[in-house]
């Protein structure tokens, strides 16, 4: 259910907004370019659409919001949470040979973690008499009605009516604020309404994520500060990538200058490059174990073809007019290697280095997921053993950001020195 | 001795599946230096396989080419080449482009600035010397391509349809430029081309070779490139004679075509 209202509310925030800006506030394109669109193919037609972009992430946090009751927002836009507080129902105990008998359970649903103190509660007449209980938000709790009855279910008696409706062993109930289900054994089971928010063991609300950031920052996590997991974790992946480059790149020109290179090489990055690196991992910590040398050895691995197909392909791409204008300007096979070639293959070869520190990140992540002393990945995992979803949700965050700007800088790095890539 | 001797030049391919193409058989030109030379020909004919032997990029399987008295042996900075397109350098700068044969030599800077800075004013780029060369224009990037070859003063410029992939204005633009720099540099100039106006134009002798396997079928010695330096080309092709010439070397060409796709659909 919750999930369905989710996806109203995300489906008519996408609808509205586009009807509001497109055709109120940015009254459309009405020109030739607005019919481009059917061309297909001409991607060039369609651009991003900057006033979605940042609605599109606005609604991400104000769902979130939503969703867990956020203190960011005003509390009539929060989705129905869980009940709160003192409830009660009644139940009616029968024993054969007796006139049935009802009596009062007084249930306080409270907080997790908030342990409130139970009202000693008068027993009330006949032979069943009241109960009281506390039961966490989200929680359901079973309800030993009869434990202090006069004539319990030793003596054969059963509970067949709750709020004087009647109920058998499997059956539920509605009842104020919540259900009641009787088990297989005949006792009562209330289920506080949980409303359409999400608990947050599964979604903390994004201050909680804010300050559990703030606190890990300050008190860091597990022996080490959060700039030392996130810091570990790119140290890898730099030095990884640097040795995959140092290796990848020279074996890629060799290839794609030398035939027996060619030839020597071809089958196994062919047969490497198609296995994903996580698919390395064990052999990697049963070789050198779950220190920083196993996870650059596997970082190595993973940029290590990536870089080499990349030299390959950048070199075997040179159009061979320029190679041929250069020898008849009087160039010699060096001044060739150093003057065209080299350049000529740098933009393919950029090209894999940002593929490359892609695949690394990822790899660094899963390997400290796997097995790490520290990293982003360590830190998310062992988090989530001991159920703190909110440094989860941080982690995520935070490697996202951080496998973004890698990916921005080696862009920026690109157009700052190849400059003249895709103009050949 | 000087000039270029093409002496009686054959070339084979050999296919994968064990069969094999003459590309060309039994060509032969002397060239005097200075002339201006336009081939022209249908495709498959042979031509660039031709200019690249001549430009040392593959050597030919029978024959031999001998330049100003030596033997040519593979590519040398004495041979330039023009090509159609996509040989210049896009991440050097139009400066650095016209100046790569003198850096090559090991040329002080000095004099280089020199060479590269007066054939930037002969080409007229003075004004784009640090631009990209993916900056300009077509045509504009020929001219880079006309001076870089230039700048290392070959003694016979090879073009390989350098002007092929240019508009129709433009490309009478650069073939009044190709005049004007052969008369100046008094370079013997080897031409291929696809169009038979531009062969007219530019030829002061012309080749049309034949396919199957690629041979000279015609010389011509024309008047035409003489005219057109420093004249306007559009009156040159006024000529009596270049209609004519046109009309004939267009026909010869025509019934070349004509036979391959007609032996084409034989062997279908």
């Amino acid at each position: 259910m919750t999930g369905l209202f989710f996806l109203i509310i995300y489906v008519s925030i996408f609808v509205v907004s586009a009807f509001v800006v497109t055709r109120l506030l940015q009254r459309g394109i009405h020109d030739y370019t607005s019919l481009k669109t059917v061309t297909f193919g001409d991607e060039s037609a369609v651009r991003p659409n900057r006033a979605a972009g940042i609605i599109s992430i606005l609604t991400i946090f104000v769902m979130w919001g939503i969703f867990t009751g956020s203190n960011l927002l005003p509390s009539f836009l929060h989705a129905p949470g869980p009940f709160v507080g003192t409830t009660s129902f009644t139940y009616t105990a029968q024993v054969e040979g007796q006139a049935p008998d009802d009596a009062t359970v007084t249930v306080v649903v409270h907080p997790r973690g908030e342990e409130p103190e139970l009202d000693e509660v008068a027993g009330g007449d006949g032979f069943a008499k009241d109960d009281t209980i506390a039961i966490a938000q989200w929680r359901t709790g079973l309800i030993n009605v009869q434990g202090n009855d006069e004539i319990s279910k030793k003596d054969g008696a059963r509970v067949v009516a709750i709020d004087g409706q009647k109920i058998a062993p499997g059956q539920t109930v509605q009842t104020a604020n919540g259900s009641v289900t009787l088990s297989d054994k005949g006792t009562p089971n209330f289920a506080p309404t949980k409303g359409w928010q999400m608990e947050p063991l599964y979604l903390p609300a994004p201050e909680g994520v804010w300050s559990r950031t703030l606190q890990i920052l300050d008190e860091g996590f597990r022996n080490f500060t959060l700039w030392e997991h996130l810091g570990y974790s790119l140290f890898r992946v730099v030095v990884g990538f640097l040795f995959g480059a140092i290796v990848g790149i020279p074996l890629g020109y060799a290839m794609g200058l030398s035939n027996w290179f060619r030839g020597w090489f071809d089958p196994i990055v062919e047969f490497m490059r198609p296995v994903p690196p996580l698919a390395l991992i064990p052999l990697v910590i049963i070789w050198a174990g779950i220190g920083e040398i196993g996870k650059i050895i596997l970082l190595f691995l993973a940029a290590l073809w990536i870089m080499a197909i990349a030299a390959r392909a950048g070199v075997s791409g040179v159009n061979i007019s320029k190679v041929h204008a250069a020898y008849s300007l009087g160039a010699s096979k060096w001044q060739i290697m150093r003057y065209v070639i080299v350049p000529n293959s740098l933009p393919e070869i950029f090209t894999g280095a940002r593929v490359a520190m892609g695949v690394c990140w990822g790899t660094v992540v899963a390997a400290e997921l796997v097995a790490a002393e520290q990293g982003a990945g360590m830190m998310i995992m062992t988090a989530s053993k001991f159920q703190l979803t909110d440094i989860v949700i941080m982690g995520i965050i935070l490697i996202g950001i951080i496998g973004f700007g890698i990916d921005m800088l080696m862009r920026y790095a690109e157009r700052f020195l190849v400059p003249w890539k895709g103009k050949g | 001795m000087t000039g270029l001797i093409i002496d009686n030049i054959s070339m084979r391919f050999d296919l994968p599946d064990g069969g094999h193409v003459q590309a060309l058989k039994n060509v032969s030109i002397d060239l005097k230096a200075g002339e201006l030379l336009s081939v022209l020909g249908p495709s498959g004919c042979g031509k660039t396989t031709l200019l690249n032997i001549v430009a040392g990029f593959l050597a030919p399987t029978d024959g031999k080419m001998i330049l100003n008295g030596h033997e040519i042996k593979g590519p040398d900075a004495e041979r330039g080449m023009v090509f159609q397109q996509g040989a210049l350098f896009e991440w050097m700068s139009v400066r650095e482009n016209v100046g790569f044969g003198p850096s090559m030599k090991g040329m002080p800077k000095n004099d280089k600035a020199e060479v590269v800075n007066h054939l930037l004013d002969v080409v007229g780029l003075q004004d784009f010397k640090e631009k990209a060369v993916y900056e300009l224009s077509g045509g504009m990037q020929q001219r880079v391509a006309l001076a870089r070859c230039l700048a290392n003063d070959p003694d016979v410029i090879l073009m390989d349809e350098p002007l092929g992939a240019l508009d129709a204005l433009t490309r009478e633009k650069m073939q009044s430029l190709v005049l004007k720099l052969w008369k100046e540099t008094g370079k013997t100039i080897i031409l291929i081309t696809h169009s038979v106006e531009e062969a007219l134009l530019l030829g002061e002798r012309l080749i049309v070779m034949a396919p199957r396997p690629g041979r000279i079928h015609k010389e011509y010695r024309l008047p035409f490139a003489e005219l057109g330096v420093n004249a306007d080309l559009r009156e040159v092709k006024k000529h009596p004679e270049f209609g004519p010439r046109r009309e004939e070397i267009l026909n010869m060409i025509w019934d070349m075509e004509e036979e391959i796709m007609g032996t084409k659909e034989d062997a279908a």
